[in-house]
């Protein structure tokens, strides 16, 4: 298939930036979005020019390291999926296909497709861990039972590959999926709330002081996380996060 | 007080919810009387109500505490809408928001502003008349079981009888029918009341309430202009 | 050079603790002024950062995405192994040990094994009470399944993402310590040399990817958690950016490499579709649980599914060939990796193959399918479900189980896995060699230590399904934090170490001179076309079988391709800023080097051994045919300065607690 490709071009996070279009030929349906890009960054260094400069490492949807804005959505048309599983059989012969970063306050631009997540890594600093040290002497693993259903929960938030498309996607810019599948995670857990109150409030002043907006439950999060983290996440950070205002100690 | 009422995002959204919540139970109060205007009795009940509400002291008290709680909800609204701008430096050159959510939910802003705008000549049309400038009717007043009473029915009768303003009373209730789908079920997202036990009922309860409030108040003016009570 | 594994005296089981309880301490006052550099952040850097931090040592950690938490243990799904015998099976740690060491092939060294073994259920302890979600029973215990090459449930399990949580708890440990301020992260860094200054790591040369700067770091004593080189193969389950270059660097000062040619061919892998494929996707090993591998038992109809005209589904059960069951009753469909992965190759190229390439055999879940549908229509009493009603709630119960893997197939091949058997082949997966480190996980330059896969240690010849994550968190959190210690004891009256010294000088004008190169060749191709091409020769003559001549051949075709390499690559840009294309062309450059010496050490290794497979080398039925006698060493490799002549030195292993044999999954 041969495809028109619009795609976002700035050269540093101070650039201007603007949209650049390509041509790329012969694609073939079974290519995965990034080996189609891979394609047309292959001819760009042929022909002497700057390829173009996306973020990308397992390939596998697992990383969270991709991260591109595809025809108006996070990680483009498919649901469930992170841009390096989506397959070029998701796009017709022909078709224009805009690329952009994702855009947030938050999230500046490094360079073309690429952007600086670090503000993800500042919020789980503030409080995104249970303050146990190395020692090998903790209890048994199995000392405490925990509920199925609890674990699952805990488990289904801590699946969450921080990827930023819930902040791509969200008009508004806001971290809250992220931020709350982590503080879910820990709040289910038994192990996680001695810091239950102290982890949600530092966790959510460092998500504002990071500049992402904030939340209205549009629910596009949600939609467009590929790893269908719920909004009950955000109901239940929400939840902690008054609790632990109205009652800061333990 | 004030900083730590607005502390933070989700405090931020806790006030609008709450304030949301408040303004929604007026609803249910504010729409409750007006239908009695639908029992064809000539008005009296409804004035009946009407002069209860302005004078009980419980009730005028509760007044401002609306006021409060609206003004509330404007400003924590546009705050809430300003930084979220702010939030998104770059727009998007193409955008396909409408794959993920709802244009009424993204509208929240622009709704909210199409109904104060609509307050602004609601109020203008009933409270300042009933509370401060006196009814602009013939005949102010009308006697029920002896006594005299304000007659806002006439008012509204007088009013109603116009079509712009009929016209702009059913766009304001239109879009308080979107603010309030998305706004119902958001209200209780915001105060972590969202689970998958009673996600679905909290959402049929709002949906239902967001047709039937808006679809009773168009009805008022429509029901006046096509002179269908009396 | 002599090696000294520096094993301690005394009995198996007694050597750590011992050790524990006779090595040099560093006291809290000092720790603060000790500075240790961790490179990579995955399971064994991320735990190292963490626990050398909370110990009290001043860290650096590094890592070359954009983030600790992207680094590539996040992608492993089958699980960790423990020997806690919740399950009651007989495990024990003597088990895992003798399992790990029967699995790697007799190569590995009986002291580090156990200790691994030792401190397995530590692991499982400490990942609890971080927050890890581990998969649970009804009763809200840990859940536990079975692997390949075992005989008992081990296997601890996170759905199919165990790599992932467990790195997101290693993760949120040392994002701890850098909220408090122990952990300075540099994230975007890529280290390019390490710098030696009076015969010890005294620090690196580091380059920042996102402002091209090129920065010196100095520290006490440096760790490289750099993970595996299987991209050496250009197509591998590893992530696009997974490279050599740090340990390869290291190799060049001076650091032993060992076993280069101990590869992992990982048998159930998405197979390729074309010549565009920028990697290779693993299914999950567990899916072998419940999945079973056959073939068709005739080439007419082998050709017929080729060419599409018969559909898998349709091929009556007299039929198929389950291979594995056949060969090995024992063990069937869960022997371990390099077997299965040479049934594999043996029946495609015998000419059985089921895709479009001829290279992929099939795992087919419907027989699992019927007997969950079966058990949970038992279970809810429902003794008449017809035929459709138990393969629905089968189904059902294997979306709980591999979800998310099913999904993930699906998404790549466009086939649904519930209806159609999947299609897989081999691929490379792991990389069992690496730096030669001693017991206390130091290489051969004082100082300078590897963790995880980067070293050599614990796997031998062959790594057993869910030992990678054990080994990468027993290094990080409960092997290093003690032996630097007694390394660092030695080191407090050093006080800061400045980086403007002639050392730090002469290697950061070495990599200067290295990034500068690549810009003033008048190349014309992009480094993707050399690493496709070394992957090629790789793949075809040090993969999966090897031998003499392949790997003589496959030596001369990399040493012109190093030529061409150097006189023909083309990278846009400069040094300065982002350039991705420039560090792939180091990475590429380092790659070249590995995969000459990967050849040159198959070629030495005159038997067959766990991955290793030489074809002149097997017994009369194609197993792997061992040379104890010859070749149960260690062959640890020395630069020299001329990558085409290293050096080679010897460890011998010896086994005093467990009598070498035969490996036999029959």
């Amino acid at each position: 298939m041969n495809l028109t490709l619009k795609i976002w071009r700035q050269k540093s996070t101070n650039d201007q930036g603007k949209i650049v279009e390509y041509k790329v030929t012969d694609i073939s349906e079974d290519m995965s979005f990034l080996e189609m890009i891979d394609v047309l960054n292959y001819d760009l260094v042929e022909k002497g020019d700057d390829p173009v400069t996306f973020d990308h490492d397992c390939r596998e949807g697992i990383c969270g390291m991709c991260s591109m804005f595809i025809n108006g959505e996070a990680h483009g048309p498919n649901r469930g999926v992170t841009t390096c599983q989506l397959h070029m059989r998701s796009f017709k012969d022909g078709e224009t296909i805009y690329i952009e970063p994702w855009r947030s306050a938050g999230f500046p631009v490094i360079k073309d497709l690429m952007v600086d997540r670090g503000a993800f890594d500042r919020i789980q600093q503030a409080g995104g861990f249970i303050s146990v040290n190395t020692s090998g002497r903790t209890l048994d693993a199995n000392a405490i039972p925990v509920p199925k259903e609890d674990a699952d929960k805990s488990f289904d938030a801590a699946t969450c590959i921080g990827c930023g498309a819930c902040v791509a996607t969200c008009p508004n810019g806001s971290a809250m999926l992220f931020v709350s599948a982590k503080v879910s995670q820990y709040a289910l857990l038994p192990q996680g709330q001695v810091e239950r109150k102290e982890r949600v409030l530092n966790m959510v002043k460092k998500m504002d002081e990071e500049g992402f907006g904030n939340c209205s439950n549009i629910g596009a999060c949600e939609v467009q996380c590929p790893k269908g983290i719920s909004l009950e996440n955000i109901a239940r950070m929400n939840r902690e996060y008054l609790m632990a205002s109205i009652k800061p100690e333990n | 007080m004030a900083a730590g009422l607005f502390k933070s995002s989700i405090t931020k959204k806790f006030w609008m919810s709450l304030t949301g919540i408040f303004l929604i139970s007026f609803l249910v109060v504010h729409c409750a009387i007006n239908a009695t205007i639908f029992f064809n009795d000539g008005g009296k009940t409804f004035n009946l109500w009407a002069h209860f509400m302005g004078t009980n002291i419980i009730v005028r008290t509760m007044e401002i505490g609306l006021f409060v709680g609206l003004i509330l909800h404007i400003v924590d609204g546009l705050m809430l809408y300003f930084q979220n701008r702010a939030a998104r430096p770059v727009k998007y050159a193409y955008e396909k928001a409408s794959a993920s959510s709802t244009w009424y939910s993204r509208s929240m802003a622009l709704l909210g502003t199409i109904i104060l705008l609509f307050l602004i000549v609601h109020l203008y049309h009933f409270w300042l008349r009933t509370r401060i400038t006196g009814l602009t009717i013939a005949e102010p007043e009308m006697i029920i079981n002896g006594k005299l009473y304000e007659n806002l029915y006439g008012e509204m009768e007088l009013i109603f009888s116009y079509s712009w303003v009929v016209i702009l009373y059913v766009l304001g209730c239109i879009s308080l029918f979107w603010h309030l789908l998305h706004g119902f079920k958001s209200a209780f997202q915001s105060i972590g009341l969202n689970h998958s036990k009673y996600k679905n009922t909290i959402a049929l309860v709002g949906d239902a309430f967001s047709i039937i409030i808006p679809a009773v108040f168009a009805a008022m003016p429509i029901a006046f202009y096509f002179k269908l009570v009396h | 050079m002599a090696l000294n594994s520096r094993i301690p005296e005394g009995p198996l089981d007694q050597k750590w603790t011992k050790y524990k309880n006779s090595v040099k301490l560093v006291n809290p006052a000092n720790k603060r002024s000790i500075e240790v550099i961790v490179v990579g952040t995955g399971l064994a850097g991320a735990s190292a950062a963490a626990s050398l931090a909370e110990m009290g040592y001043k860290v650096k950690a590094l890592c070359f995405q954009d983030s600790p938490r992207r680094a590539h243990s996040i992608a492993a799904q089958g699980g960790i192994n423990a020997a806690k015998n919740y399950m009651n099976d007989g495990d024990s740690t003597f088990r895992l040990f003798y399992d790990t060491i029967k699995g790697g092939d007799y190569r590995s060294r009986e002291g580090n094994v156990h200790r691994l073994a030792e401190v397995s259920t530590n692991i499982i302890d400490q990942c609890v009470a971080q927050g890890v979600p581990f998969a649970r029973d009804y009763g809200g215990l840990l859940d536990n399944r079975s692997f390949g090459g075992t005989q008992v449930s081990r296997t601890f399990y996170a759905k199919g993402q165990t790599g992932q949580q467990l790195l997101l708890g290693a993760y949120s440990a040392m994002s701890r310590q850098v909220g408090k301020g122990n952990i300075t992260l540099l994230n975007r860094h890529e280290m390019l040399d390490i710098v030696i200054v009076d015969g010890k790591a005294r620090g690196i040369i580091a380059r920042n990817m996102v402002t091209g700067e090129i920065e010196r770091h100095s520290a006490h004593a440096v760790a490289l958690c750099t993970g595996g080189y299987g991209n050496v193969f250009f197509l591998s389950t590893n992530a696009m950016g997974s490279n050599v270059t740090a340990a390869w660097r290291a190799h060049r000062r001076g650091a032993l490499f060992a076993n280069p040619c101990f590869t992992q061919i990982h048998p159930t892998c998405i197979p390729v579709s074309g010549d565009h494929q920028s990697k290779l996707t693993l299914m999950s090993e567990s899916l072998r649980n419940d999945g079973r591998i056959w073939v068709p038992k005739f080439k007419e109809d082998a050709e017929a599914i080729r060419a599409k005209k018969l559909r898998p589904v349709d091929l009556a059960e007299d039929r198929r060939d389950y291979y594995l069951e056949r060969r090995y009753p024992a063990f069937g469909n869960l022997v371990p990796r390099d077997i299965a992965s040479r049934a594999a190759k043996e029946r495609c190229d015998e000419g059985f193959g089921v895709n479009s390439t001829g290279e992929a055999v099939y795992l087919d879940f419907s027989a699992a399918i019927v007997r969950y549908g079966k058990a949970e229509a038992n279970v809810k009493g429902l003794h008449n479900a017809s035929e459709a009603e138990i393969v629905a709630m089968g189904k059902k119960v294997v979306e709980s189980k591999y979800g998310n893997l099913f999904q993930m197939y699906e998404q790549i091949v466009a086939e649904n896995p519930y209806e159609t058997p999947m299609m897989i082949y081999p691929a490379v997966h792991y990389t069992m060699g690496g730096l030669w480190v001693d017991y206390e996980l130091m290489t051969t330059i004082p100082g300078c230590y590897a963790c995880g896969e980067a070293n050599f240690s614990d796997h031998g010849a062959n790594r057993l399904g869910a030992s990678a994550l054990m080994q990468g968190l027993a290094d990080g959190y409960f092997v290093l934090p003690y032996t630097i210690g007694n390394y660092l004891a030695d080191e407090i009256r050093t006080g800061a170490i400045s980086t403007n010294t002639p050392e730090f000088e002469e290697a950061e004008k070495n990599v200067r001179n290295q990034l500068e190169s690549f810009f003033t060749t008048n190349g014309t191709k992009p480094v993707d076309y050399f690493h496709k091409k070394l992957g090629k020769i790789m793949w075809n003559m040090c993969g999966m079988a090897r031998n003499k001549p392949g790997l003589e051949q496959a030596i001369a075709d990399i040493r012109q391709l190093r030529e061409d390499f150097y006189k023909n690559v083309k990278v846009p840009g400069s040094t300065k800023g982002m350039n991705p294309e420039l560090e792939k062309a180091a990475r590429v450059a380092d790659f070249i080097e590995l995969g000459e010496l990967m050849c040159i050490d198959a070629l030495d290794r005159n038997e067959s051994c766990g991955g290793h497979f030489r074809e002149e080398y097997q017994t009369e039925e194609g197993e792997a045919l061992r040379d104890d006698e010859k070749y149960m060493y260690v062959a640890a490799w020395e630069f020299t300065g001329n990558p085409s002549e290293p050096k080679l030195n010897k460890e011998d292993l010896v086994y005093e607690n467990i009598k070498v044999s035969a490996r036999s999954y029959k």
